[in-house]
């Protein structure tokens, strides 16, 4: 691994984060919305709005402000949320983990069957299943979120309910809390009832989440591997015996998977930031419902917050896919 | 050695299916090969070397080619009937090929060693090290220098020559009757050219394998070959072995190309090149394809020519074979 290289990166990262640092707090003073108003109501008064926001601290000149949250956040603190009064970063933590394992999931499903529909559609061009799997590609890709999400919904747990509709896990089941995402803790502690019930609830949201990215991958996936199978070491491959499923599997699609790879760490950013509309139709205590009901709140620390842990994984997602090329393609070299 | 062709293809048809309709890229072609010596397929670009190549390895592109007619036998078999299943196991262990690129034709993200010790693992009955040590002594055959060494070099990181050499140990680590060579010099220096042409020579003879050899220059034909045949629009129009044809062109296009070429110590003044162009195979003539672009061609051109012997293993095809 080359270590200078993502040293150097991670510098680079402090320097991003900084910059967005400063820009999430000019925007989110420039939009209309006093947070003091807000949690005291249309009728506060006056004496009371201005005591409120000297406690805030929303007294004093923007570059003050700014000096403040930034010395605070050098020494790790996101600030408080004015609406519940604990930590931003406790707060965080936790919906971050019920993220994550929504979109690692989605993220698995998008992937799985993403690659294999583009790989048999790149193997049989123009054939039915070609035609078929580019068409529901096409469909997913243009299917709104919310109405899916609904529909599925209405499909498996209302009409036919075999799934449930919300939530992590049924009211009451809990599972010792080690890594924070529902199914591994489970699997950790050995309760597999548990880890039933969580994959259980996971499925309609992931399945929601991952249509589009799913659609997607199908499509890229399939337009590099016909690249690729046209190319003369597949050819060499075949010369040399080796079995179709070999030479697809082993000589084609190492080589395409350079441009699917770009796709699924996009992706991934996308996930876990844009989980907003299929975390609020499924109940689901994820980040993205948070940082829109902060921003209603102006509950400014909250948001700076979360969007500073947005852009720190987004930029290490970016990093990752950078490595993952360099290890597929021996002549992608780093410069140090 | 044993008597009789190793290879014996008898009136090879490969059909193409384009967007204008149906070509016929290779017709009627027969050809046979003994263990040990060297053909030459020589032609212009289009003319259905490459494609001849690919019927006999069963690697036409699909599902636009496909072998309509003929058979192609090889130790009793007819490959051109033979299940795919089966066809795998002859392909890189009886019957290897090389190609013209070699950068192209190594996968980019697989070390030269993994490349070569798939192959002989894929037909040889080896645990990884006994492959990874036949891949070695492949390498150190075809002259590579540190063999163990380069083993683990991706092919970006070799020269062409080198990278040419790393096709040739991949495709004799099975020890194959017959190896196809589809303009293995072409896309090299004049100087790693001759290296490659005698490696192939050499390793020819260590083996006992038969080669057929394809390419558009006559020089390397003349320096590797017992035996030529001249393609012309997909048809074998001259065979002969390679003295004869370079001293006694019968068919006027083999005349032609040799017109062509630049000569050593030979007349000054201006080459004389085929006049008109390759008609597409679309729309051939009726008859000779040649017709056209023939100083000899008369009425009689227009129907079919024959296969003619004009002397000892000597066949044109042609109504009006130069004399000798």
């Amino acid at each position: 691994m080359p270590l200078g290289y993502i040293a150097k990166r991670l510098l680079q990262l402090v320097a991003i984060l900084f910059g967005v640092s400063v820009v999430v707090f000019l925007m989110l003073r420039m939009i209309p919305g006093d947070p003091a108003q807000l949690l005291l109501g249309e009728f506060a008064n006056p004496e009371e709005l201005a005591r409120l926001r000297t406690q805030l601290g929303l007294d004093r000149s923007l570059p003050l402000q700014y000096g403040i949250y930034l010395q605070n956040l050098l020494q790790g603190d996101l600030g408080n949320s004015i609406r519940t009064n604990t930590p931003v970063a406790v707060e965080i933590w936790g919906r971050l983990l019920a993220t994550l394992e929504l979109s690692l999931a989605a993220m698995f499903i998008s992937t799985v069957v993403g690659v294999s529909a583009g790989v048999v559609s790149a193997v049989r061009p123009h054939s039915a299943w070609d035609y078929g799997a580019m068409f529901m590609a096409l469909v997913g890709v243009s299917m709104p979120i919310f109405w899916l999400g609904l529909m599925l919904i209405y499909l498996f747990a209302v009409k036919y309910p075999v799934l449930p509709m919300m939530g992590r896990l049924p009211m009451g089941l809990e599972v010792p809390a080690v890594t924070g995402l529902v199914m591994v803790d489970a699997l950790i502690a050995g309760r597999f009832g548990v880890l039933w019930e969580a994959s259980r609830h996971l499925l309609l949201p992931a399945l929601t989440l991952a249509t589009i990215p799913m659609a997607v991958v199908a499509r890229i996936t399939r337009s590099a591997m016909l690249e690729v199978l046209s190319k003369d070491y597949v050819r060499t491959a075949r010369a040399k015996g080796l079995s179709e499923a070999v030479v697809i599997l082993r000589h084609a699609l190492r080589n395409a998977f350079l441009p699917v790879v770009t796709v699924l760490g996009l992706n991934l950013g996308l996930l876990l930031g844009g989980a907003v509309l299929t975390e609020t139709i499924f109940s689901w205590p994820g980040l993205g419902r948070y940082v829109v009901d902060s921003l209603m709140g102006r509950d400014y620390a909250a948001v700076q917050g979360c969007i500073l842990v947005f852009a720190a994984m987004m930029a290490a997602i970016n990093l990752v896919v950078d490595l993952i090329y360099v290890l597929l393609d021996p002549r992608i070299r780093v410069n140090e | 050695m044993s008597t009789g062709p190793v290879l014996d293809i008898r009136e090879l048809t490969t059909r193409f299916d384009t967007r204008r309709g149906p070509v016929t890229a290779v017709d009627r072609f027969s050809l046979n090969l003994a263990a040990g010596e060297t053909m030459g397929l020589v032609g212009e670009s289009g003319c259905g070397k490459s494609v001849t190549a690919l019927s006999v390895m069963r690697l036409l592109p699909r599902p636009a080619g496909r072998i309509v007619g003929g058979q192609i036998l090889f130790k009793g078999k007819d490959l051109a009937a033979l299940p795919e299943s089966q066809m795998r196991r002859i392909r890189g262990n009886e019957i290897s090929m090389i190609f013209q690129e070699p950068l192209t034709s190594l996968n980019p993200v697989y070390t030269v060693g993994f490349q070569i010790v798939e192959a002989v693992r894929r037909h040889r009955r080896m645990d990884r090290r006994a492959a990874r040590e036949e891949a070695v002594r492949m390498l150190s055959l075809v002259g590579m220098p540190e063999p163990a060494a380069r083993m683990e070099d991706y092919p970006h990181q070799l020269s062409g020559g080198m990278q040419q050499r790393v096709m040739i140990a991949m495709a004799l680590s099975c020890r194959p009757a017959v190896m196809i060579a589809d303009e293995p010099t072409t896309a090299l220096d004049v100087t790693i050219q001759a290296q490659i042409l005698d490696l192939m020579n050499r390793l020819k003879a260590e083996i006992g394998m038969a080669v057929m050899l394809i390419t558009h220059d006559l020089g390397v034909v003349a320096e590797t070959c017992q035996r030529v045949a001249v393609m012309y629009t997909g048809r074998i129009v001259e065979a002969a072995d390679v003295r004869t044809l370079f001293r006694r062109p019968a068919h006027p296009y083999t005349v032609g190309l040799f017109q062509s070429l630049p000569q050593i110590g030979g007349r000054r003044g201006r080459l004389r090149p085929i006049p008109g162009a390759v008609p597409s195979l679309l729309r051939l003539p009726p008859g000779c394809a040649f017709q056209e672009r023939c100083f000899r061609s008369d009425a009689q051109c227009r129907q079919d020519p024959p296969w003619t012997s004009v002397g000892a293993e000597h066949w044109v095809r042609c109504w009006h074979p130069m004399e000798a």
